[in-house]
């Protein structure tokens, strides 16, 4: 495989609320940021994420596509995934040996409608979706499966939450109270809260990566599996599809010292540690990760991003970005990148 | 452009207004199955799947590839899922290609798909985003505009639509996957049809079809099945919907990704070097317009080509020869069928529309507002 590495990454300060700015004006400031820690205003490839159902009508990357300029006309292509899955079509792409820079971009704004209601429609539409069960109810099924004991629950999300205060662009959230369950067994402060946000990244080849970045992040590993749609076929307590994409990406070879993990419910963490089988040592979400700020189709993106961050200032030598898609962990994205 | 790639495996559906006997995972399944049958596989034999659809309102599926992951047998395998606009079904084959091209994966599914009968696709897409007014209804309020700028601007007569109408048409009825299957289609006919958007008429458009495609691609060390579709040239290029100055009558892009899958693949004069050519042609007047931006005729010169009748199946550049867009629009997967189609000529497997002697063929798709485009060269012979 081809030398690949994180290069530079910049994301929007996430906000709780609707600011008034449209998917076009999410993205930009992102943009430009990454185009001006690489000095590049032209890539090889350019691959984004995003999901029109956040905004209610088709095509929401076509006016993405208006903000980035892409002229004169440039190579691209759109997964309507989490932009994770969009570094990984880039990342395949520049496998190829032919381009050396890729431009990796994801945007959501799920302030605008119901999240809970709006991701109920990715299921099965004959036998699942017309039961009623939200996305909250999927998850607290899951979380049940897991008997996770509540104070462990607690401590991920305090952890999450102070880390994300402590992280501009995250929401600054209180610590965790109250008894009252949403789906039970999960608590409101369980579950991500809603946010709208951006990110760009750059991903480089060889040279080209250690001309643009001191320290880049070098993508060792990538990989990711999809598991069987209907919760039935699945043990809920356990992530095949995580263990799987972590075993093909090679996570357990080294020490982890940082793993960024896309947590929507908190129980989530605790599955996704045991799948991944990260070291003791290993620090989870050290940027409050999405029980802090959950910007849905950059969130995962964000995961790598951040990763690759601790990679690139110098605090790490060697980490993970997550991402999933898909109802209670279904299908799973791990990264492993290294100094 | 990496290591080689080759189509092993092509697999459709008869194109319909509405299959009622199948869900959207039987869609897919039985279009995927074909593809694994005529490349001799299984399901066991394909490392990832790769699927593209349009837009998720056209069914109300948000990310179908969750749902449709168990009837695709992806369950356990990395699953893609693409959205580029109408260009969806070749950007899927391109992603599919790029796995193999980039050493990733040795054998890749690719299904695109759209069941348009669960939808209202010209509602769909004339919804737009909140703060910008739509003022067109469907892709035809939105084409025929730049329809009319290509007329005004080349003199081309007002019957050349029509032509090329009776011709794909035609054509569809060699193809027993055709939607539209119209015998004694001819000029008179189609004059004679309702004026949805000056200048096209109801038989200058497309219908909305189910349907899916799927096609298994492999790298040279893993081919089975029968003759193989070499990939020679693959590429996409993307411009912005409202930049000013762009010419949406022959686009920049278009003639950026054609001009770079022709370097790839060694072509310098498409007219004589291009023995068929599968291109997005949704509404009739969009051949002679993509003649002229696929640098098959210079500027102003495609619908003369297209009068001549040189893009006929007898003619010395058949365009279509599976009938086209204009005969079956499953949307998501449009391009595909353009892709796919491309590989069964080359490969000697196109049935009664088969191009005699075919060895390389273009496959082509675009979207958005004519901003998206997609494209690749397949041949007969190893590049």
């Amino acid at each position: 495989m081809r030398e690949i590495a994180v290069v530079a990454f910049a994301q929007t300060r996430h906000s709780a609320v609707d600011e008034g700015q449209n998917d076009s004006e999410l993205i930009l400031p992102p943009l430009e940021e990454v185009r001006a820690a690489t000095g590049l205003r032209r890539f090889g490839f350019t691959c984004s994420g995003s999901c029109d159902y956040l905004a209610g009508a088709p095509f929401s990357f076509v006016s993405a596509l208006d903000a980035l300029g892409a002229w004169p006309p440039i190579s691209e292509s759109h997964v309507e995934m989490d932009a994770a899955w969009a570094l990984y079509e880039a990342w395949v792409r520049l496998q190829h040996g032919d381009v050396d820079s890729a431009l990796v971009y994801g945007f959501g704004k799920s302030s605008q409608g119901d999240l809970r209601e709006i991701m109920t429609l990715q299921l099965d539409p004959y036998y699942l979706a017309p039961l009623g069960l939200d996305q909250v109810s999927f998850a607290a099924l899951q979380a049940s499966a897991t008997g996770a004991d509540r104070a462990e629950l607690d401590e991920i999300v305090r952890r999450s939450r102070a880390d994300g205060r402590a992280n501009p662009n995250a929401l600054d959230l209180p610590d965790p109270t109250g008894e009252e369950t949403e789906v039970a067994p999960l608590r409101p402060y369980d579950i991500a809260p809603i946010t709208d946000g951006a990110a760009a990244l750059v991903l480089a080849a060889g040279d080209l990566a250690r001309e643009l970045c001191e320290r880049p992040a070098w993508i060792t590993g990538i990989a990711h599996r999809i598991e069987p749609h209907y919760l039935g076929m699945r043990d809920l307590a356990r992530s095949t599809s995580a263990a799987d994409a972590a075993r093909a990406a090679g996570v357990g070879k080294g020490d982890v010292d940082v793993a960024e993990l896309h947590v929507q419910f908190s129980h989530e963490e605790l599955i996704l540690r045991e799948a991944l089988e990260l070291p003791e040592g290993t620090r989870v979400n050290p940027s409050g990760g999405p029980l802090a700020a959950n910007p849905v189709m950059a969130t995962g993106l964000i995961r790598i991003g951040e990763a690759a961050g601790r990679v690139m200032d110098g605090t790490a030598s060697r980490v993970l970005g997550h991402a999933t898609s898909g109802p209670c962990l279904q299908h799973n994205l791990v990264t492993v990148m290294e100094a | 452009m990496g290591n080689p790639c080759a189509v092993i495996g092509v697999g459709q559906t008869r194109y319909t207004t509405k299959r009622h006997d199948v869900s959207l995972a039987g869609l897919v399944r039985e279009a995927a199955l074909r593809a694994l049958e005529d490349a001799g596989l299984t399901w066991k034999d394909i490392d990832a799947v790769v699927i593209g659809k349009a837009p998720d309102l056209f069914e109300g599926v948000m990310m179908p590839e969750a749902y449709l992951a168990d009837a695709l047998g992806a369950a356990g395998k990395p699953m893609m899922r693409v959205h580029t606009a109408g260009s969806v079904g070749g950007s899927t084959a391109l992603v599919g290609a790029s796995l193999i091209q980039g050493g990733v994966h040795d054998r890749v599914l690719v299904v695109a798909f759209e069941k348009q009968s669960e939808s209202n696709a010209t509602w769909a897409l004339s919804t737009h985003l909140p703060f910008s007014a739509s003022l067109v209804v469907g892709a035809g309020g939105y084409f025929a505009p730049h329809i009319r700028e290509y007329i005004r601007r080349s003199g081309a007569p007002g019957h050349i639509g029509h032509l090329v109408a009776v011709k794909d048409r035609r054509n569809a009825l060699r193809n027993p996957y055709a939607h539209l299957r119209i015998p004694g289609i001819d000029q008179r006919m189609v004059e004679s049809t309702p004026m949805l958007w000056e200048p096209i008429r109801y038989l200058d458009t497309c219908p909305s079809s189910d349907g899916a495609c799927a096609m298994v691609l492999a790298a040279e060390d893993r081919l089975t099945g029968s003759t193989p579709a070499w990939v020679l040239g693959a590429a996409t290029r993307s411009e912005p919907i409202f930049r000013a100055g762009r010419d949406t009558v022959n686009p920049q892009g278009g003639k950026d990704c054609a001009a770079d899958v022709y370097r790839q693949a060694g072509i310098t004069d498409p007219r004589r070097e291009i023995d068929v050519a599968e291109v997005y042609v949704p509404f009739s007047w969009y051949e002679p317009m993509w003649l002229e931006n696929l640098g098959f005729a210079a500027e102003g010169e495609g619908w003369k080509l297209t009068e001549s009748g040189a893009t006929a199946l007898d003619g010395d550049i058949p365009w279509n020869a599976s009938g086209g867009v204009l005969s079956s629009n499953p949307i998501g997967a449009s391009g595909l069928i353009r892709f796919a189609e491309a590989a069964l000529q080359v490969r000697g497997m196109a049935g009664e529309h088969q191009v005699d002697g075919a060895r390389r063929a273009l496959g082509h798709a675009y979207g958005g507002g004519a901003q998206f485009f997609a494209m690749w060269m397949v041949g007969s012979d190893k590049p």
